[in-house]
């Protein structure tokens, strides 16, 4: 039933229930918010209405109500812009600003702050309440994030992405009134708990609460020490999303800057994770024929998520034996640039400095993974920033981002196919491994490469796809709490797949906790998706098994794809770790 | 810190008491206070305890025994000693005799003496206001508590005979 009321002015009809806040919406009247943070692709809702950011006037009601919580009511007039909202609203950012700390100008979320740019449009000029700042150790622990929360206002956001679309409960609110903060459990450092680094947290976080683990200094370090040759990697999702750093719209390809921008900077060589995309295809593949063959269990789960990886040896110890082995690309790019390139330059592994840039801040924590980090002569991965930090690193050398030329990655290891790219998005490595698939098992040419049911914001997709006389049941998984329900599906026996493609960021790595900052608009990751598509149609190749560049890895140094060598290098093994 | 997880002769019964409830997560409180009950106190170990049991996040246990006055994740002595701070004993003199508590055993409220004797807590109105100001101990009112030589009779009745 449709509502009738009247906001500003405006007479309106909306929907029973809807709130005032969506209701203004529908006539483009904008009401600030803060705490409240609602995303559907991702059955997000944070709607726990404490900041009061959001009040309005509401006539013949005493005291204002906050917009995002209080539902519409027939014949109810409505102010949004009226003296005493806007006052109200401006006491209420005063009061959180009381006690935060009043370090804006040094702050990693500087100018990507919600609490900052809400003071800065309702003309915050002076706070008139004093507050006693806090002083909470700022948690470093971790590879990956960084936690103060000094800059907590407590909007409860980050525990409704980790406890309701993860499903892994890092955070809580702990206390009562107005002492309660929000904190891991038993206020263990995150090191120390079940948080797989996804980074969902830090995407929502609307201050300086939450932060990636900066490293940027450590990779200007490495450029600038003579006796270093540093080595740049890129992930498929980074050229999508960078260019929003520096004001192009969303969606838009900047391969070519990029990679002139990453010379600019200085690196010596610059690859591309794409080409170990390809790579883990033609591991993956195989691995996935040799278990078939072979009576090995099944599903295969992809393991090129460190999140999603961290989070089955915490919560799915006992079900070890079934995701792949394979590292992840930026891993496996890693070891061939200290090994098989090293050698082909005639140059000594230890003086290589590998930088990956990822849209990711788990892939920080798995470049220190000790089996990872310390199994071979050197790291796999020295230093790993996420695109947010490489656009940081742009700015800070003052270069020009929309004046560069675009510049081509280093041969070899910087060739790829469009399998290769699509990987950034959900259902990408499945769809890419068909494309192998379907020509190695069958010897026929695949003719439509594009597998339509495996994409989109679904949260679980399914599919069945007959080849060489066989069905293979596929399910494309992206959210953590999406992989837990269908992984307890399967340990009970209840439904079985051949394979799963699981990522741990809604959208998948477009998605990653790395990137700019989406400020809630999901329109951003639809645009990120489609020009991963997009580069990916624009590609000469688009099957893995077609990069020359692979194929002369293979005949020159690896020998066969899932063999001795590959194994060696390539692949990896996992630890059961206690759930907290 | 989990690696404690104390193998003590209490887990059985209250894994027992766990074991026996029909929806488990939902009982997260009753489960909370039957803990206390056997142990006297919440520590991290038993909350992660009762995390693993019920399938939830250790995160959410915690909150839920600080948001709750009535958990304590500090062990509690033999005794319990409170003082009533309602209105009727916080104008009769309750903040003298918490400071008189405080002095003599050695503690600030909210803590357990070393002996593991006496823990000093306050709560609000306990209904006795025409003996104001008073103190409880295990239970037991006592009122009209203004003089420290008085204070001191009651708590050595509490204290083992040497
Ligand atoms: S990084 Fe992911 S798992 Fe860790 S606390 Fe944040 S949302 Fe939870
Ligand atoms: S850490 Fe950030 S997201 Fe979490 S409650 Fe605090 S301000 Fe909100
Ligand atoms: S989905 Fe991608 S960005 Fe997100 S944690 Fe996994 S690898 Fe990182
Ligand atoms: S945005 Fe409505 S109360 Fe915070
Ligand atoms: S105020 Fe202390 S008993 Fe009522």
């Amino acid at each position: 039933m449709d509502i009738q009321l009247t906001i500003n002015d405006i007479s309106l009809k909306v929907p029973e229930g809807m709130s005032i806040l969506d209701a203004a919406k529908t006539v483009n009247i904008d009401i600030p918010t803060l705490c409240y943070l609602k995303l559907n692709e991702m059955h997000y809702n944070n709607n726990i209405a404490s900041c009061r950011v959001c009040v309005v006037e509401v006539e013949g009601r005493r005291n204002l109500a906050s917009s995002c919580s209080t539902p519409v009511a027939s014949g109810m007039i409505v102010k949004t812009d009226s003296l005493r909202a806007i006052q109200a609203r401006r006491a209420m950012v005063e009061l959180l600003l009381s006690d935060h700390p009043k370090s804006c100008l040094t702050c990693a979320k500087n100018q990507d702050c919600d609490l900052q740019s809400l003071a800065s449009e309702l003309g915050v000029r002076h706070i008139s309440y004093e507050g006693e700042e806090s002083t909470f150790e700022i948690d470093k622990s971790s590879f990956s994030i960084v936690r103060d929360p000094n800059k907590c206002i407590r909007c409860r956001r980050c525990e409704t992405m980790c406890n309701e679309v993860q499903t892994v409960g890092v955070y809580s609110a702990v206390g009562r009134g107005f002492n309660t903060v929000v904190k891991t459990a038993f206020d263990l450092p995150l090191h120390e708990t079940s948080c797989t680094f996804c980074g969902q947290c830090i995407a929502v976080c609307p201050t300086g609460a939450l932060t990636e683990l900066d490293q940027v200094d450590k990779v200007w370090k490495a450029l600038n020490d003579p006796n270093q040759f540093v080595v740049v990697q890129t992930a498929p999702a980074v050229r999508v999303a960078l260019g929003e750093e520096f004001g192009l719209e969303p969606g838009t390809i900047v391969t070519g800057k990029m990679v002139g921008a990453l010379r600019r900077l200085g690196f010596d060589r610059v690859f591309d994770t794409d080409f170990a995309a390809d790579l883990t295809i033609m591991e993956e593949a195989t691995e996935l024929v040799h278990r078939i063959q072979h009576g090995g269990r099944l599903p295969l789960l992809t393991s090129c998520c460190p999140a999603w990886v961290k989070f089955f040896e915490h919560q799915f110890p006992d079900l070890l034996d079934i995701p792949s082995t394979c590292k992840s690309p930026h891993e496996m790019l890693g070891v061939l640039i200290k090994s098989y390139y090293a050698k082909s330059l005639g140059i000594d592994p230890k003086t290589i400095t590998v930088v990956s840039v990822m849209p990711c801040v788990a892939k920080k924590y798995e470049a220190a993974r000790p089996e990872l980090a310390q199994g071979a002569e050197t790291a796999d991965v020295d230093i790993v920033i996420t695109t947010r930090e490489l656009a940081r690193m742009i700015r800070e050398a003052s270069i020009h981002f929309d004046h560069l030329k675009d510049k081509e990655f280093d041969h070899p290891l910087g060739e790829s196919t469009g399998a290769a790219i699509i990987f950034g998005a959900t259902g990408g490595v499945l769809e890419a491994a068909l494309r192998t698939a379907y020509e190695v098992l069958t010897g026929e040419t695949l003719e439509k490469v594009e597998f339509e049911a495996l994409r989109g914001m679904d949260g679980i997709k399914e599919a069945v796809i007959p080849i060489a006389g066989r069905d293979y049941r596929i399910a494309v998984i992206h959210g953590l709490g999406n992989a837990r329900t269908v992984l307890e599906k399967i340990r009970a026996g209840e439904i079985n797949y051949d394979v799963i493609e699981i990522m741990a960021c809604p959208g998948g790595c477009i998605g990653g906790g790395g990137q700019p900052y989406h400020h809630g608009n999901m329109d951003i990751l639809a645009a990120r998706a489609a020009a991963i598509y997009r580069e990916d149609r624009a590609k000469p190749l688009r099957k893995s098994h077609e990069n020359l560049a692979i194929i002369s890895l293979y005949k020159d140094y690896l020998g066969e794809p899932y063999g001795k060598k590959a194994h060696q290098l390539l692949h990896t093994s996992y630890t059961p770790r206690k759930k907290i | 810190m989990c690696d404690t997880a104390s193998p003590n002769k209490f887990v059985q019964k209250l894994d027992d008491y766990i074991d026996s409830l029909t929806y488990k997560k939902e009982n997260l409180i009753g489960v909370l206070h039957y803990a206390q009950e056997i142990y006297g106190y919440l520590p991290d170990n038993v909350q992660w305890h009762i995390a693993q049991k019920l399938d939830i996040p250790s995160a959410t246990v915690y909150g839920v025994v600080t948001f709750y006055s009535f958990f304590t994740m500090i062990p509690r002595g033999e005794h319990v000693v409170n003082v009533c701070t309602g209105t009727a004993c916080f104008v009769r003199g309750a903040e003298k005799l918490k400071g008189e508590l405080e002095n003599q055993l050695k503690i600030k409220a909210g803590e357990t003496t070393t002996d593991n004797l006496f823990t000093l807590e306050t709560l609000r109105c306990v209904g006795a206001c025409g003996l104001a100001p008073v103190m409880i101990v295990d239970g037991k009112v006592h009122g009209r508590m203004n003089e420290a030589q008085h204070i001191n009779e009651v708590l050595a009745k509490y204290r083992p005979e040497i």
